[in-house]
């Protein structure tokens, strides 16, 4: 039965984060919330510039230098030693404490290119010692073997070999396992994942998913994935938060998600997945682009590029509309008084296809 | 399909009202209605390149400065010598070694026609204007050994180098662009055979070079020309092969090739025309050198022939008196070290404007 | 073509690499021995011009010296020569005196000012160039840029004038000509006014070299492990940075060269330079021609170096692609 309460990892409430350039203040992430449970694995969803990356940068303490943090709390749940459980405001702490004990320790993240994000004068198994002589002090002969240890566990054959090599060397999907093994070098409890698998070939892709997956279940982590691929979410989300313009504008699980999404922008990003079954001979778009960040937005950012949009939506910004416990959206649409829409009749279908199939499997 | 995993309560979130909304207009939930509006991108409207350029450029304070200096003092070179009475060559031996004097200033105590000699008794200050009783003789920079005018000799000497440094610059210009952009256009052996050949020239010391060529070739104009020419180019065919190969394989150049075009309408018509920024700050960077490198040729004895005169050969011939008469000196160095600096600040500002480093967000 | 370098292992690369540059510039310095040997055909006038000779007497000069020998025989020997550092004799400034021997006295002092002024500006200027970045749009930096593009626009032998007004005419704080009873006080501001265009032009390419290292991913990376302060800086920024200076470095070198001319002439230096330029200004073609052929091959041999240098400390030169998994 399932009854166990899942204790909560990450908690971010209201984080809003603007960016200062030479000539204007970009507010790129206004006001998001965001949970997170042990073990599970959440997916943050959007366009390019929704702000995705910077949320997860932000709970990293690594945002870029003319960033501002405006307000929120991000709270961070760790384990210390065998059972204590420490809860603590990453926003609060200063960036040498952060260094110090979150990154790395307790939160590892891998980036999108692993050709430009491995140190290209370290040697391979350089960069996985690095942390673990950092953070815990551990001999090098120790770190030496452990570090073989991770190249075989993320799937590297002849790792005595391998451990010596040069980023360089290897190849884009081996690379990218080197970066997971740097990730996993501290033993941490988080793992964020800024699309991994973008800057890699598709035969690939699924390759890295799974192994994340796989370290995921050893090792009981909670995985959060910052992607735009639809596909991979379906494959590993339990929740998918949507964003659009620096704020969340559905969240639940990834069921919800896929079968009774109630968002526009939502309905647009599944529509926009083609799929051997589809019809149609045009490829559906969202029309138009997203929002200048520079300029303060007026109520629904997604307004402009909303054929169901309501008069309410230019003057005033939805609050997050309860549809289940766990599937909420914002916006102005799941008011009571609202008209009621029904997402476009292809999407209906396409869902209703993917039912069936669900079902004969 | 999916994972079937448990569902958790998320924790309830408080009402995300947009405080400003307090009451509802009757029709605000009804649609919109245009969906046209949806398809206009309003954010980025597109530039012309070249506004854009000239914007960036523009926007820099260092290179309008530069260029506005640059400006004055090609008008002072063009002008300057026609401003007073005398020729450039023209000496009076009774007038030599004048400190500068120049009329209405001079009642402010500064450019009055002192100097302060040092002699062995001590700092006196001398008039060679009052001593020989000349009240409305003056020389606005002074007079050098020879008894000639150094204003007008300054700005003479500024029209030879700069157009000494233009004429090399612009043949060299054409030259190495011409020889970089079939080298990287033809690629293979062609390219290789030219790379060598260039990588061997430019294996010489530009001074050995330029020396052996003055010493054999008679002196003059076109031989500093020819002799600056000859080294200055292969910078530029650098950068043009640079940027030929970047673009070679680019569609249009495709394009054009199945139109039938021929290879050096591709060459000069098709690629140069996106590449000419770099080549123009290029250009603007090999003028100073071309300056210098004249400047330094006149001071070691191998440039303008007398009694033409170029700014180092100015430089040079003060030298001797610059500790008794350092008013000499000044004037050429100023001019030397100011066009040099313009030029450079102008370079970087076009490169920038050309090619600006987003280095924020 | 990758296929072959598997085979042969990755000391491949490096051989070839280093044979390759070192077969460029020997064949880079014969042919400026060529180009001079042909210069020194066209000098007007032959060895023996202004001795009164009778045409038999020439004759037999010239039989003597191998003058009448073809001229492919006579480069030979030329080459030879060259290589073996004996350059002939100098006509007009010291009468028949071997070259190698105005040359012997007088090339350590340059070494010593040229190398004394490589040194501050490469120092000076990677410091520069280094705290520019890391304190990016401060002060610092425009100080930096300010102190770049004065030092590379403004040409070394204005500064050596500008330093020897102030602290050698007006203060009098260190000797306006080079003088042997003191060598170190009179090298110093010859040094400066030397090193001032390196230091400029390193600290701007490492200022530039930084940037461009510490906005890349893997400091990023560095940085999601939680390494910060000298770690990060000197092993991950540093390291990456510092490669490419190398081979500006070379060029830099050469320009010393330019530059020590004119400064040795200003500040009295009987370095190599002022003999180049004496040289020059007396038409003594034999020296300055075998001056040429030092000058070119030190910068010659230098750029080897640091051609060679650059292939060893980056590891992707140094190593190969292996192979894809």
């Amino acid at each position: 039965m399932e009854n166990i309460v899942r204790e909560k990892v990450l908690e971010m409430r209201d984080l809003s984060i603007s960016f200062l350039s030479s000539n204007a203040r970009v507010n790129a992430i206004r006001a998001v919330n965001l949970d997170l449970f042990r073990g599970e694995t959440l997916a943050i969803v959007g366009e390019s510039g929704s702000g995705k990356s910077v949320t997860m940068k932000a709970a990293m303490g690594i945002l870029a230098k003319n960033s501002v943090v405006n307000g929120g709390i991000i709270n961070f749940t760790y384990t210390r030693g065998e059972k204590e459980k420490v809860t603590v405001d990453l926003l609060k702490l200063s960036k040498k404490e952060m260094r110090k004990h979150i990154n790395g320790r307790r939160i590892a993240m891998i980036f999108q290119d692993p050709m430009t994000s491995l140190d290209p004068t370290m040697s391979v198994g350089k960069q996985i010692m690095e942390g673990m002589i950092w953070h815990y002090g551990t001999p090098k002969k120790e770190a030496y073997e452990k570090a073989l240890d991770l190249l075989r566990e993320v799937g590297i054959d002849n790792p005595e070999k391998r451990i010596k090599q040069y980023p360089h060397q290897l190849s884009g999907g081996m690379r990218q396992r080197v970066v997971i093994a740097i990730a996993l070098a501290c033993d941490p409890e988080l793992l964020i994942c800024d699309e991994p698998t973008t800057a890699l070939d598709v035969t690939i892709q699924a390759k890295i998913i799974e192994l994340i997956q796989r370290v995921q279940r050893e090792r009981g982590i909670s995985v959060i994935y910052i992607t735009h691929d639809l596909g991979i979410v379906a494959k590993v989300a339990d929740y998918v938060n949507v964003m659009y313009a620096g704020k969340i504008v559905e969240k639940g699980t990834v069921q919800e998600i896929y079968f009774d999404p109630r968002h526009p922008y939502t309905w647009g990003l599944l529509s926009a997945m083609p799929d051997l079954d589809t019809d149609d001979s045009r490829l559906y778009t969202i029309p138009g682009s997203p929002p200048n960040l520079k300029n303060e937005i007026q109520g629904d950012a997604f307004a402009p590029r909303n054929i169901y949009a309501l008069k309410i939506d230019e003057r005033a910004e939805p609050p997050m509309f309860k549809i289940s416990d766990t599937h909420y959206a914002s916006t102005w649409l799941l008011d009571p008084r609202a008209p009621k829409v029904e997402m476009p009749e292809e999407l209906k279908n396409r869902i209703a296809r993917m039912k069936k199939e669900g079902l004969q499997q | 399909m999916f994972k079937q995993k448990n569902k958790r309560p998320l924790t309830a979130e408080g009402p995300d009202f947009n405080a400003k909304v307090r009451e509802f207009l009757p029709d605000d939930f009804t649609l919109r209605g245009d969906a046209e509006a949806t398809r206009i991108d309003t954010n980025f409207a597109s530039q012309n390149y070249w506004l854009e350029v000239r914007s960036r450029f523009f926007g820099n304070k260092g290179s309008v400065i530069s260029l506005m200096l640059v400006i004055i003092i090609c008008a002072l070179a063009a002008f300057g010598p026609m401003m007073t009475n005398y020729t450039y060559s023209e000496q009076n031996l009774a007038q030599k070694n004048f400190a500068p004097r120049v009329p209405g200033i001079e009642s402010l105590g500064i450019f009055d026609g002192d100097e302060n000699l040092r002699t062995t008794t001590g700092t006196k200050v001398v008039n060679g204007y009052e001593e020989k009783e000349l009240t409305d003789v003056f020389y606005w920079f002074g007079s050098d050994t020879l008894g000639r005018d150094i204003w007008t000799r300054v700005w003479e000497g500024t029209r030879i180098s700069l157009g000494i440094a233009l004429c090399a610059a612009i043949i060299d210009m054409i030259i190495g662009m011409s020889y970089g952009l079939i080298s990287g256009y033809f690629g293979g052996r062609v390219d290789d055979i030219m790379s060598r050949i260039a990588e061997i020239i430019n294996g010489i010391p530009r001074l050995v070079i330029v020396t052996l060529l003055m010493l054999v070739l008679p002196r003059g104009f076109v031989t500093i020309v020819f002799a600056l020419m000859i080294t200055e180019w292969i910078g530029m065919s650098r950068i043009a092969r640079a940027e030929m190969l970047k673009l070679k394989e680019q569609e249009f150049v495709l394009a054009s090739r199945t139109l039938g075009a021929k290879h050096f309408f591709i060459i000069f018509r098709e690629v140069l025309p996106n590449i000419i920024g770099q080549i123009i700050t290029q250009l603007m960077f090999s003028i100073p050198t071309a300056i210098f490198t004249e400047a330094f040729l006149s001071f070691v004895g191998l440039g303008i022939p007398v009694p033409m005169c170029s700014l180092g050969s100015l430089i040079s011939d003060a030298f001797n008196s610059f500790t008794t008469h350092p008013y000499q000196i000044i004037p050429p160095i100023l001019v030397l070290a100011l066009l040099m600096l313009c030029f450079n600040m102008l370079a970087d500002g076009l490169r920038e404007a050309f090619d600006p480093k987003l280095k924020e967000m | 073509m990758r296929v072959l370098s598997i085979k042969r292992g990755r000391r491949y690369d490096v051989k070839k690499y280093i044979l390759k540059r070192v077969l460029i510039s020997i064949m880079t310095l014969l042919a400026i021995t060529l180009v001079l040997f042909i210069l020194l055909q066209l000098m007007p006038g032959s060895p023996f011009n202004d001795e009164k000779l009778t045409a038999t007497q020439k004759a037999a000069l010239n039989a003597k010296y191998g003058l009448d020998q073809p001229l492919v025989v006579q480069f030979g020997k030329y080459v030879y020569n060259m290589f073996r550092g004996s350059f002939g004799v100098s006509y007009n400034i010291s009468k028949n005196t071997p070259i190698s021997q105005l040359i012997q006295s007088r090339l350590p002092i340059s070494i010593a000012v040229g190398g004394m002024a490589v040194a501050l500006g490469a120092v000076f200027g990677l410091v520069l160039g280094i705290i520019a970045a890391l304190k990016h749009n401060t002060f610092w930096d425009t100080l930096c840029t300010i102190i770049s593009v004065l030092g590379v626009s403004i040409p070394s032998y204005v500064f050596a004038l500008g330093l020897s007004y102030t602290f050698g005419f007006k203060l009098s704080w260190l000797p306006m000509l080079y003088s042997a009873n003191s060598p170190i006080a009179s090298t110093v501001m010859p040094s400066i006014a030397l090193s001032l265009f390196t230091l400029a032009s390193v600290a701007r390419f490492t200022r530039t070299e930084m940037l461009e290292v510490l906005d890349s991913d893997y400091m990023l990376l560095a940085e999601s492990k939680g390494i910060y302060g000298g770690q990060l800086i000197v092993r991950h920024a540093l390291r990456n940075s510092l490669i490419p200076i190398v081979t500006v470095l070379a060029p830099l070198i050469v320009d010393l060269m330019t530059g020590s001319l004119v400064v040795e002439k200003i500040f009295s230096i009987p370095g190599v330079g002022s003999l180049l330029v004496t040289a020059i200004q007396s038409n003594d073609y034999n020296v300055v021609i075998a001056l040429s052929f030092i000058y070119s091959a030190m910068y010659i041999g230098i750029m080897l170096v640091v051609d060679i240098l650059y292939g060893i400390i980056d590891p992707r030169i140094r190593l190969a692609k292996e192979g894809e998994n």
